[in-house]
């Protein structure tokens, strides 16, 4: 009969190399090593299905940066990586302003992207598990600020659009390690217009 | 000017005060439902099949699972997945249960990882064959806290690879899994999102996995939240019982090592 | 064939709570488009009389949990329950009362 037998956390915290006691909340220093010991093994552990394929375990330049750096990177690291993704950036001419009532059931939408999805079936911005956005809609996630009343707070002249435009293409071109998804690999130009809409058209709900 | 400031303090205190309250009344009925839910949930239904499913000769070998050795001796089922995950061995690596009953029915039933993990994740209608197993062996623990690894360093070693995983920000939406679950106080949608690097946080969790969903009546194990948060995160699919599934697991279960396992238990 | 059944019988003074878990889909017909299946008839015997013939519709969901209280019993006395459902497959548990 086989005794039960366990380490106490303690003894264990000893002998790991990240020197902590498991489940303080700390988070590992990672290095260039790491990132490529961990690509490696999921390289081995994953396997592609429907649009998820293996090309997306490659980490980019940004992704890198900002795992070594614990999301917080020096400024003259995050600076001429934030300045590349903004140059990036499509712009569309003209008005940045689209339809917000399409814009509320993309932001609404959490598909698109994953191997259960079907490329450009109802693909959405997922905007709603973070942020609230319509004050009326109850179910609303904060990960992300609020942006209620964002059109009525900001006004809606061409810098702003310009902003929120940007912003939602590639939230990394202004914050490099954002938690934000850079939404262009999912949405078109026309989607994102719509969410534009919806965050500065006065008649917006967010605005109401 | 102290004036001032001392009315903004208050102020900050009576917003803090009523959070808490509008808090604590969104908390009740979400209580007395889950109570309710506990009461009449068909958590035996499952546990009875899986021992069934123990029973079952099966394979090539055609013998039953009942020799399957799940860290504390072939056959013992009490306490055994209290101490899981833990290294093998026989196996030369970590595993959870999962990835251990996978390796009782190669090694003692002779099937293929093919066949056996063909339909490792069921549906309301028809729960999968490691779904009810896992339900069963997690239910002769209930009671006993959690006690993961034996001192085995490649235990060590899951660990710091789960924490490194965790961490890991990857694939076009840029999330690691500490992009929901690394803050305190945040939700998705109206989920509530655990800090899984917390022990406070973790204990709660890791005490009542697998469970019983209520919202699609299916039951639910951590091979399969595995599975799903990478489906979510927009990533390829992690193998069943792989390396990465094992270490995030040990991972998370060494963050809440002692909590007292109360399940299989129910969910939302 | 019916998934499993499970029941519990516990006496309390002057009266038996019994609690019974049944496997089964309870599908509507508007779930399964025109071809449903639900249990139809429930029957409870203790120690071979019936005491309960019940019928249940589609409105009952998955995995019906039914508790009942009887009058009286004593340990040891024999509690059956059966169902029978719309395409004739029928399950049935036994316990005695604890």
């Amino acid at each position: 009969m086989k005794r039960f037998l366990w380490i106490p956390a303690a003894a264990l915290a000893a002998c790991t190399t990240t020197g902590h006691a498991p489940g303080t909340g700390e988070r590992p220093k990672l290095s260039e090593r790491d990132l490529e010991q961990v690509t490696a093994q999921i390289k081995r552990d994953f396997k592609p299905r429907g649009q998820a394929t293996m090309e997306r375990v490659n980490l980019d330049e940004v992704q890198r940066a900002c795992n070594v750096h614990n999301d917080n990177p020096p400024a003259n690291v995050a600076k001429p990586l934030e300045d590349a993704q903004l140059k990036a950036v499509k712009f569309p001419a003209g008005s940045l302003i689209g339809d917000w009532k399409k814009g509320e059931r993309i932001a609404q939408s959490g598909r698109g992207a994953m191997w259960s999805d079907k490329p450009g079936v109802q693909e959405g911005g997922s905007c709603y598990n973070c942020h609230q956005l319509n004050p009326k809609v109850e179910a609303y996630g904060t990960i992300g600020p609020s942006l209620a009343g964002f059109g009525k707070i900001r006004g809606n002249r061409p810098e702003i659009q310009r902003y929120v435009y940007g912003k939602i293409y590639n939230a990394k071109a202004y914050n490099l390690c954002s938690h934000m998804p850079r939404l262009s690999a999912t949405l078109n130009e026309e989607q994102i217009k719509d969410l534009v809409a919806l965050l500065l058209d006065p008649a917006s709900p967010v605005n109401q | 000017m102290m004036r001032r400031l001392a009315g903004r303090a208050l102020a900050a205190s009576a917003l803090a005060a009523f959070a808490a309250a509008a808090l604590a009344q969104q908390k009740s009925p979400f209580a007395d439902y889950q109570r309710m839910a506990a009461e009449n949930a068909p958590i035996e239904l499952y546990e009875l099949a899986g021992e069934e499913a123990w029973k079952k000769r099966q394979g090539p070998k055609n013998v039953s699972l009942e020799q399957c050795d799940l860290g504390q001796g072939a056959g013992v089922l009490k306490g055994a997945y209290a101490g899981l995950p833990r290294y093998f061995a026989d196996a030369g690596r970590v595993m959870d249960l999962e990835t251990r009953l996978l390796h009782c029915m190669m090694s003692l039933q002779g099937r293929t990882r093919e066949e056996a993990t063909q339909r490792v994740f069921g549906n309301a209608d028809k729960p999968s064959e490691m779904e009810v197993l896992s339900a069963f062996v997690a239910g002769q623990s209930h009671g006993m806290p959690l006690r993961p690894g034996s001192g085995h360093a490649k235990e060590k070693a899951s660990y710091e690879m789960g924490e490194k995983l965790f961490f890991h920000r990857a694939g076009p939406w840029d999330f690691s899994c500490a992009s929901c679950h690394g803050e305190e106080g945040k939700r998705i949608r109206m989920s509530g999102l655990p800090v899984l690097t917390k022990a406070e946080y973790t204990r709660p969790l890791m005490a009542t996995w697998p469970a019983y969903r209520v919202s699609t009546s299916a039951f639910v194990t951590l091979q399969w939240r595995m599975n799903d948060c990478y489906r979510q995160m927009r990533m390829p699919e992690p193998l069943f019982g792989s390396d990465t599934t094992v270490d995030l697991i040990n991972y998370m279960t060494m963050n809440a090592q002692g909590v007292v396992y109360r399940g299989p238990a129910i969910k939302r | 064939m019916a998934g499993p059944m499970k029941m519990r019988a516990t006496l309390g003074s002057g009266y038996t709570d019994v609690r019974v878990l049944m496997t089964h889909p309870m599908a509507t017909e508007q779930q399964t488009k025109g071809n449903p299946h639900f249990i139809q008839n429930l029957t409870v015997k203790v120690n071979g009389k019936t005491v309960i013939e019940g019928e249940i519709s589609q409105a009952v969901s998955r995995n019906p949990v039914f508790t009942f209280r009887l009058a009286g019993g004593a340990k040891g006395d024999k509690i059956e329950v059966s169902w029978l459902d719309n395409k004739g497959d029928t399950n049935k548990t036994e316990t005695a009362v604890a």
